[in-house]
Protein backbone atom coordinates (compact mmCIF):
# COMPACT_ATOMS: atom_id res chain seq x y z
CA UNK A 1 0.00 0.00 0.00
CA UNK A 2 1.17 3.01 -1.01
CA UNK A 3 1.60 6.03 1.63
CA UNK A 4 1.53 9.82 1.29
CA UNK A 5 5.69 10.11 2.91
CA UNK A 6 6.03 11.70 6.60
CA UNK A 7 6.64 15.67 6.33
CA UNK A 8 10.20 14.78 7.83
CA UNK A 9 10.78 12.65 4.87
CA UNK A 10 9.53 14.99 1.82
CA UNK A 11 12.07 16.47 -0.53
CA UNK A 12 12.43 20.37 1.12
CA UNK A 13 14.25 23.10 0.54
CA UNK A 14 16.31 23.97 3.71
CA UNK A 15 18.01 27.19 4.94
CA UNK A 16 21.43 26.32 6.28
CA UNK A 17 23.28 28.59 8.93
CA UNK A 18 25.09 31.04 6.64
CA UNK A 19 22.45 31.85 4.80
CA UNK A 20 22.64 29.23 1.44
CA UNK A 21 19.65 27.24 0.53
CA UNK A 22 19.98 24.24 -0.68
CA UNK A 23 17.89 21.46 -1.63
CA UNK A 24 17.84 17.96 0.87
CA UNK A 25 15.57 14.92 -0.32
CA UNK A 26 15.97 12.74 2.84
CA UNK A 27 15.77 9.28 1.77
CA UNK A 28 18.68 9.53 -0.39
CA UNK A 29 21.00 12.22 1.27
CA UNK A 30 21.10 10.55 4.31
CA UNK A 31 21.79 6.95 2.99
CA UNK A 32 24.04 4.66 0.91
CA UNK A 33 22.39 3.53 -1.55
CA UNK A 34 25.02 0.87 -2.25
CA UNK A 35 22.64 -2.57 -1.11
CA UNK A 36 25.27 -5.63 0.79
CA UNK A 37 27.71 -7.48 -0.28
CA UNK A 38 28.32 -11.24 -0.04
CA UNK A 39 32.01 -10.89 2.29
CA UNK A 40 33.93 -13.76 1.24
CA UNK A 41 36.40 -15.35 3.81
CA UNK A 42 40.09 -14.96 3.49
CA UNK A 43 42.06 -17.54 0.81
CA UNK A 44 43.65 -19.44 3.29
CA UNK A 45 41.89 -21.65 6.01
CA UNK A 46 43.85 -21.08 8.27
CA UNK A 47 43.72 -17.49 8.00
CA UNK A 48 39.98 -17.73 7.95
CA UNK A 49 40.00 -19.65 11.33
CA UNK A 50 42.31 -17.27 12.93
CA UNK A 51 39.81 -14.49 11.82
CA UNK A 52 36.80 -15.95 13.20
CA UNK A 53 38.73 -17.42 16.15
CA UNK A 54 38.64 -13.18 17.05
CA UNK A 55 35.63 -12.76 15.75
CA UNK A 56 34.14 -15.27 18.23
CA UNK A 57 36.56 -13.87 20.75
CA UNK A 58 34.26 -10.28 20.56
CA UNK A 59 30.77 -10.26 20.46
CA UNK A 60 29.63 -6.61 21.46
CA UNK A 61 26.00 -6.82 22.07
CA UNK A 62 23.48 -3.68 20.68
CA UNK A 63 21.57 -2.62 24.13
CA UNK A 64 18.52 -2.60 22.22
CA UNK A 65 15.71 -4.41 24.10
CA UNK A 66 12.75 -5.24 21.88
CA UNK A 67 10.40 -7.08 24.56
CA UNK A 68 10.34 -8.34 27.27
CA UNK A 69 12.87 -10.22 27.22
CA UNK A 70 15.22 -6.89 27.72
CA UNK A 71 14.52 -7.53 31.25
CA UNK A 72 16.68 -11.06 31.63
CA UNK A 73 20.05 -8.25 29.64
CA UNK A 74 20.03 -6.23 33.28
CA UNK A 75 21.31 -9.45 35.34
CA UNK A 76 23.41 -9.95 32.72
CA UNK A 77 25.35 -6.91 32.60
CA UNK A 78 25.76 -6.42 36.15
CA UNK A 79 27.59 -8.30 38.71
CA UNK A 80 25.25 -10.60 39.16
CA UNK A 81 26.14 -13.09 36.14
CA UNK A 82 28.50 -10.47 34.61
CA UNK A 83 28.72 -11.91 31.12
CA UNK A 84 31.59 -9.14 30.88
CA UNK A 85 33.68 -12.31 31.78
CA UNK A 86 33.17 -13.99 28.96
CA UNK A 87 34.29 -10.88 27.02
CA UNK A 88 30.75 -10.44 26.20
CA UNK A 89 29.50 -6.17 26.14
CA UNK A 90 26.80 -3.90 25.45
CA UNK A 91 27.15 -1.01 23.15
CA UNK A 92 24.51 1.82 23.02
CA UNK A 93 24.96 2.48 19.20
CA UNK A 94 24.50 0.08 16.28
CA UNK A 95 27.95 1.09 14.60
CA UNK A 96 29.49 -0.30 17.65
CA UNK A 97 27.73 -4.03 17.63
CA UNK A 98 27.85 -7.07 15.81
CA UNK A 99 25.61 -8.79 17.84
CA UNK A 100 21.64 -7.63 18.17
CA UNK A 101 19.83 -9.77 20.77
CA UNK A 102 15.95 -9.81 19.62
CA UNK A 103 14.73 -10.29 23.25
CA UNK A 104 11.28 -11.20 23.34
CA UNK A 105 8.55 -10.51 21.35
CA UNK A 106 9.11 -8.43 18.27
CA UNK A 107 5.55 -5.76 16.85
CA UNK A 108 5.65 -4.92 13.21
CA UNK A 109 6.65 -1.65 14.71
CA UNK A 110 9.51 -2.42 16.35
CA UNK A 111 10.38 -4.80 13.39
CA UNK A 112 11.00 -2.02 11.51
CA UNK A 113 13.38 -0.45 14.35
CA UNK A 114 15.13 -3.54 14.49
CA UNK A 115 15.90 -4.05 10.51
CA UNK A 116 16.95 -0.13 10.89
CA UNK A 117 19.09 -1.47 13.46
CA UNK A 118 20.17 -4.07 12.06
CA UNK A 119 21.53 -2.66 8.59
CA UNK A 120 23.52 -0.53 10.44
CA UNK A 121 25.81 -2.63 11.84
CA UNK A 122 28.52 -3.73 10.71
CA UNK A 123 29.99 -6.79 8.81
CA UNK A 124 30.59 -9.84 10.32
CA UNK A 125 27.32 -9.07 12.43
CA UNK A 126 25.35 -12.35 14.08
CA UNK A 127 21.44 -12.19 15.23
CA UNK A 128 19.90 -14.33 18.39
CA UNK A 129 16.76 -14.68 18.79
CA UNK A 130 15.78 -14.58 22.66
CA UNK A 131 12.36 -16.58 23.86
CA UNK A 132 9.79 -18.60 21.59
CA UNK A 133 8.02 -15.40 20.70
CA UNK A 134 10.65 -14.97 18.51
CA UNK A 135 10.42 -18.48 17.36
CA UNK A 136 7.15 -19.38 16.92
CA UNK A 137 5.22 -16.28 18.19
CA UNK A 138 5.21 -18.01 21.54
CA UNK A 139 2.24 -16.45 23.68
CA UNK A 140 1.41 -13.98 20.60
CA UNK A 141 0.42 -16.89 18.41
CA UNK A 142 -2.81 -15.26 17.60
CA UNK A 143 -1.63 -11.23 17.72
CA UNK A 144 -1.97 -8.50 14.97
CA UNK A 145 0.38 -7.43 15.74
CA UNK A 146 3.96 -9.71 16.13
CA UNK A 147 5.20 -11.29 13.93
CA UNK A 148 5.32 -15.15 14.60
CA UNK A 149 8.90 -16.08 13.02
CA UNK A 150 11.99 -13.93 13.68
CA UNK A 151 13.86 -15.85 10.65
CA UNK A 152 11.73 -14.47 8.03
CA UNK A 153 12.85 -11.22 8.32
CA UNK A 154 16.41 -11.31 9.20
CA UNK A 155 19.51 -14.22 9.64
CA UNK A 156 19.18 -15.55 13.20
CA UNK A 157 22.26 -17.13 14.02
CA UNK A 158 20.84 -18.98 16.69
CA UNK A 159 17.54 -19.41 19.04
CA UNK A 160 17.29 -19.50 23.02
CA UNK A 161 14.42 -21.01 23.80
CA UNK A 162 12.19 -20.63 26.92
CA UNK A 163 9.37 -17.76 28.27
CA UNK A 164 11.65 -16.01 29.59
CA UNK A 165 14.98 -17.71 29.01
CA UNK A 166 17.12 -17.13 32.09
CA UNK A 167 20.74 -15.16 32.12
CA UNK A 168 22.17 -18.46 32.82
CA UNK A 169 20.41 -20.02 29.20
CA UNK A 170 21.55 -16.60 27.57
CA UNK A 171 25.26 -17.59 28.92
CA UNK A 172 25.19 -21.23 28.07
CA UNK A 173 23.64 -19.75 24.43
CA UNK A 174 26.07 -17.60 23.92
CA UNK A 175 28.90 -19.43 24.55
CA UNK A 176 26.99 -21.73 21.74
CA UNK A 177 26.73 -18.60 19.27
CA UNK A 178 31.05 -18.68 19.94
CA UNK A 179 31.20 -22.09 18.60
CA UNK A 180 29.28 -21.42 15.46
CA UNK A 181 31.27 -17.82 14.72
CA UNK A 182 34.80 -20.33 15.26
CA UNK A 183 33.51 -22.96 13.11
CA UNK A 184 32.77 -20.17 10.40
CA UNK A 185 29.01 -21.43 10.29
CA UNK A 186 27.48 -17.66 12.25
CA UNK A 187 27.30 -16.08 8.38
CA UNK A 188 24.02 -14.19 8.79
CA UNK A 189 25.23 -11.12 7.16
CA UNK A 190 26.11 -12.61 4.15
CA UNK A 191 23.05 -14.67 4.40
CA UNK A 192 20.88 -11.63 4.61
CA UNK A 193 23.18 -10.10 1.26
CA UNK A 194 22.73 -13.24 -0.93
CA UNK A 195 18.56 -13.52 -0.21
CA UNK A 196 18.43 -9.72 -0.02
CA UNK A 197 14.76 -9.58 -1.96
CA UNK A 198 13.46 -11.76 -0.42
CA UNK A 199 13.82 -10.72 3.22
CA UNK A 200 12.73 -7.52 1.99
CA UNK A 201 9.80 -8.52 0.19
CA UNK A 202 9.05 -10.27 3.70
CA UNK A 203 9.70 -7.39 5.85
CA UNK A 204 7.65 -4.95 2.99
CA UNK A 205 4.78 -7.61 3.50
CA UNK A 206 4.07 -6.75 7.02
CA UNK A 207 5.48 -3.15 7.34
CA UNK A 208 2.93 -1.47 5.56
CA UNK A 209 3.94 2.21 5.96
CA UNK A 210 7.73 1.38 4.32
CA UNK A 211 8.94 5.23 4.48
CA UNK A 212 12.98 3.73 4.53
CA UNK A 213 15.63 2.79 1.80
CA UNK A 214 15.61 -0.71 1.01
CA UNK A 215 18.89 -0.73 2.60
CA UNK A 216 19.71 2.11 5.38
CA UNK A 217 23.21 2.52 6.61
CA UNK B 1 -21.46 8.13 46.65
CA UNK B 2 -24.94 7.79 47.48
CA UNK B 3 -25.55 11.03 47.87
CA UNK B 4 -23.65 13.03 45.23
CA UNK B 5 -26.28 10.51 42.85
CA UNK B 6 -29.29 11.85 44.53
CA UNK B 7 -27.96 15.73 43.58
CA UNK B 8 -26.81 14.87 39.87
CA UNK B 9 -30.11 13.15 39.46
CA UNK B 10 -32.09 16.34 40.34
CA UNK B 11 -30.14 18.30 37.58
CA UNK B 12 -29.69 15.27 35.10
CA UNK B 13 -31.47 12.12 33.51
CA UNK B 14 -28.85 9.92 35.19
CA UNK B 15 -29.31 6.14 35.12
CA UNK B 16 -29.42 4.17 38.44
CA UNK B 17 -26.02 3.94 40.62
CA UNK B 18 -23.82 1.08 40.66
CA UNK B 19 -21.91 1.25 43.57
CA UNK B 20 -18.16 -0.77 43.15
CA UNK B 21 -17.02 0.34 46.72
CA UNK B 22 -18.17 2.71 49.24
CA UNK B 23 -15.85 4.91 47.73
CA UNK B 24 -16.33 4.21 44.23
CA UNK B 25 -19.84 3.65 41.72
CA UNK B 26 -20.39 4.00 38.14
CA UNK B 27 -23.90 6.06 36.44
CA UNK B 28 -24.80 5.65 32.87
CA UNK B 29 -25.29 9.73 31.39
CA UNK B 30 -27.70 9.73 27.89
CA UNK B 31 -24.80 11.08 25.43
CA UNK B 32 -26.32 14.62 25.28
CA UNK B 33 -25.86 15.17 28.94
CA UNK B 34 -22.38 14.15 29.47
CA UNK B 35 -20.51 17.51 28.87
CA UNK B 36 -22.73 19.13 31.74
CA UNK B 37 -22.43 16.48 33.67
CA UNK B 38 -18.56 16.10 33.15
CA UNK B 39 -18.67 20.13 34.00
CA UNK B 40 -20.98 20.46 37.03
CA UNK B 41 -19.16 17.24 38.58
CA UNK B 42 -15.01 18.96 37.94
CA UNK B 43 -16.29 22.50 38.72
CA UNK B 44 -18.46 21.95 41.36
CA UNK B 45 -18.08 18.92 42.90
CA UNK B 46 -14.08 18.10 43.09
CA UNK B 47 -14.32 15.35 40.30
CA UNK B 48 -11.01 17.21 38.69
CA UNK B 49 -9.04 14.51 37.68
CA UNK B 50 -9.94 12.40 34.65
CA UNK B 51 -8.17 8.74 35.54
CA UNK B 52 -9.05 7.33 32.39
CA UNK B 53 -10.94 7.33 29.25
CA UNK B 54 -12.69 4.03 27.94
CA UNK B 55 -14.38 2.15 25.50
CA UNK B 56 -15.95 -1.06 25.63
CA UNK B 57 -17.64 -3.09 22.41
CA UNK B 58 -21.21 -4.35 23.13
CA UNK B 59 -21.03 -6.13 19.65
CA UNK B 60 -24.33 -7.77 20.49
CA UNK B 61 -26.04 -4.90 21.29
CA UNK B 62 -24.58 -3.21 18.55
CA UNK B 63 -23.20 -0.22 21.29
CA UNK B 64 -20.15 1.39 22.24
CA UNK B 65 -19.80 2.32 26.21
CA UNK B 66 -17.20 5.11 26.73
CA UNK B 67 -16.30 5.10 30.68
CA UNK B 68 -15.01 8.39 31.59
CA UNK B 69 -13.48 7.71 35.52
CA UNK B 70 -13.00 10.64 37.36
CA UNK B 71 -11.09 10.65 40.52
CA UNK B 72 -11.95 13.51 43.45
CA UNK B 73 -8.71 13.75 45.48
CA UNK B 74 -9.78 15.34 48.78
CA UNK B 75 -12.41 13.35 49.47
CA UNK B 76 -10.70 9.94 48.06
CA UNK B 77 -13.29 8.67 45.92
CA UNK B 78 -14.23 7.94 41.71
CA UNK B 79 -16.97 8.11 40.02
CA UNK B 80 -17.37 6.52 36.27
CA UNK B 81 -19.64 7.70 34.19
CA UNK B 82 -21.17 5.31 31.26
CA UNK B 83 -22.09 6.75 27.78
CA UNK B 84 -23.52 4.36 25.33
CA UNK B 85 -23.62 5.02 21.55
CA UNK B 86 -23.96 3.40 18.04
CA UNK B 87 -21.96 1.38 16.81
CA UNK B 88 -22.34 2.48 13.24
CA UNK B 89 -20.68 5.74 12.35
CA UNK B 90 -19.51 6.00 16.15
CA UNK B 91 -18.70 9.13 17.69
CA UNK B 92 -18.76 11.17 20.48
CA UNK B 93 -18.38 14.71 21.95
CA UNK B 94 -15.12 15.45 22.15
CA UNK B 95 -13.57 16.80 25.49
CA UNK B 96 -9.96 17.98 25.59
CA UNK B 97 -11.28 21.18 26.41
CA UNK B 98 -12.04 20.00 29.75
CA UNK B 99 -9.07 17.69 30.25
CA UNK B 100 -6.22 18.35 27.98
CA UNK B 101 -5.31 14.67 28.62
CA UNK B 102 -8.47 13.51 26.83
CA UNK B 103 -7.16 14.38 23.66
CA UNK B 104 -4.57 11.30 23.85
CA UNK B 105 -7.03 9.22 25.22
CA UNK B 106 -9.65 10.12 22.03
CA UNK B 107 -6.78 9.81 19.92
CA UNK B 108 -6.29 5.98 20.83
CA UNK B 109 -9.90 5.05 20.83
CA UNK B 110 -9.98 6.66 17.40
CA UNK B 111 -7.05 4.35 16.58
CA UNK B 112 -8.53 1.22 18.13
CA UNK B 113 -12.16 1.52 18.04
CA UNK B 114 -12.31 3.48 14.91
CA UNK B 115 -14.72 6.08 17.39
CA UNK B 116 -14.48 9.73 16.17
CA UNK B 117 -14.18 12.49 18.56
CA UNK B 118 -14.84 16.04 16.11
CA UNK B 119 -12.41 18.92 16.90
CA UNK B 120 -9.87 16.85 19.03
CA UNK B 121 -5.83 17.80 18.39
CA UNK B 122 -4.33 15.58 16.69
CA UNK B 123 -6.56 12.37 16.38
CA UNK B 124 -6.45 11.12 12.90
CA UNK B 125 -3.10 10.80 13.36
CA UNK B 126 -0.89 7.34 14.72
CA UNK B 127 -1.25 6.54 18.10
CA UNK B 128 0.56 3.36 18.35
CA UNK B 129 0.17 1.35 15.27
CA UNK B 130 1.93 2.14 11.99
CA UNK B 131 0.04 1.67 8.39
CA UNK B 132 -2.79 -0.30 9.76
CA UNK B 133 -4.90 -1.33 7.02
CA UNK B 134 -7.82 -3.13 8.54
CA UNK B 135 -10.63 -2.18 10.49
CA UNK B 136 -9.44 -1.15 14.22
CA UNK B 137 -8.31 -3.93 15.90
CA UNK B 138 -9.87 -3.78 19.13
CA UNK B 139 -13.79 -3.81 17.81
CA UNK B 140 -14.87 -7.28 19.02
CA UNK B 141 -15.61 -8.04 14.90
CA UNK B 142 -12.23 -7.53 14.03
CA UNK B 143 -10.63 -11.23 13.91
CA UNK B 144 -7.37 -11.49 15.16
CA UNK B 145 -6.22 -14.88 14.98
CA UNK B 146 -7.49 -14.15 11.16
CA UNK B 147 -5.43 -11.30 10.68
CA UNK B 148 -2.41 -12.90 12.10
CA UNK B 149 -2.75 -16.01 9.91
CA UNK B 150 -2.56 -14.15 6.72
CA UNK B 151 -0.18 -11.88 7.64
CA UNK B 152 2.45 -13.67 9.78
CA UNK B 153 3.65 -17.04 8.66
CA UNK B 154 3.54 -20.37 11.20
CA UNK B 155 6.31 -22.70 12.43
CA UNK B 156 5.33 -26.18 11.55
CA UNK B 157 5.72 -28.24 14.60
CA UNK B 158 3.74 -26.50 17.18
CA UNK B 159 1.86 -27.78 19.38
CA UNK B 160 -0.92 -27.30 21.44
CA UNK B 161 -2.47 -29.51 24.23
CA UNK B 162 -5.45 -29.09 26.30
CA UNK B 163 -3.82 -28.04 29.79
CA UNK B 164 -6.43 -30.36 31.45
CA UNK B 165 -6.10 -33.35 29.44
CA UNK B 166 -2.67 -33.24 29.49
CA UNK B 167 -2.17 -32.66 32.88
CA UNK B 168 -4.38 -35.86 33.43
CA UNK B 169 -2.49 -37.53 30.66
CA UNK B 170 0.43 -36.73 32.74
CA UNK B 171 -0.80 -37.25 36.87
CA UNK B 172 -3.04 -40.76 35.71
CA UNK B 173 -1.80 -42.36 32.86
CA UNK B 174 -3.84 -45.22 33.40
CA UNK B 175 -7.21 -43.10 33.29
CA UNK B 176 -7.43 -43.77 37.21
Amino acid sequence: MEQELKPELQKRMVKGPDGVEFEVEPLRDYYCEALPTVQHGAYFKIVEDFFNWARAQSLWILGFGTGCGAIEMRPLMTPRFDAYRYGIQWRPTPRQANLLVISGYLSVKTLKRAIRAYEQMQSPKYVVGLGSCTINGGMYWDSYNTIKRLDDYMPVDLYIVGCMPRPEALLAGFEDLKKLIRAGKAEGANQYAEKFDWYKSNQKRVIHDWDMPDYNW
Amino acid sequence: MRDLHTRLQHLFPLGELTEQRPNLGFVTVPAAYLRPTLLHLRDLEGYTHLVLLTAVDWLEEDLFQLTYLLSNRAAGRDIGLRVKFPRQAASMESIHDLWPTAATYQRELREMFGIDFPGSPRLHEEFILEGWNDIPPYRRDFDTLKYARANFSDRPGRETRDPEQHMKQQLYPDGA
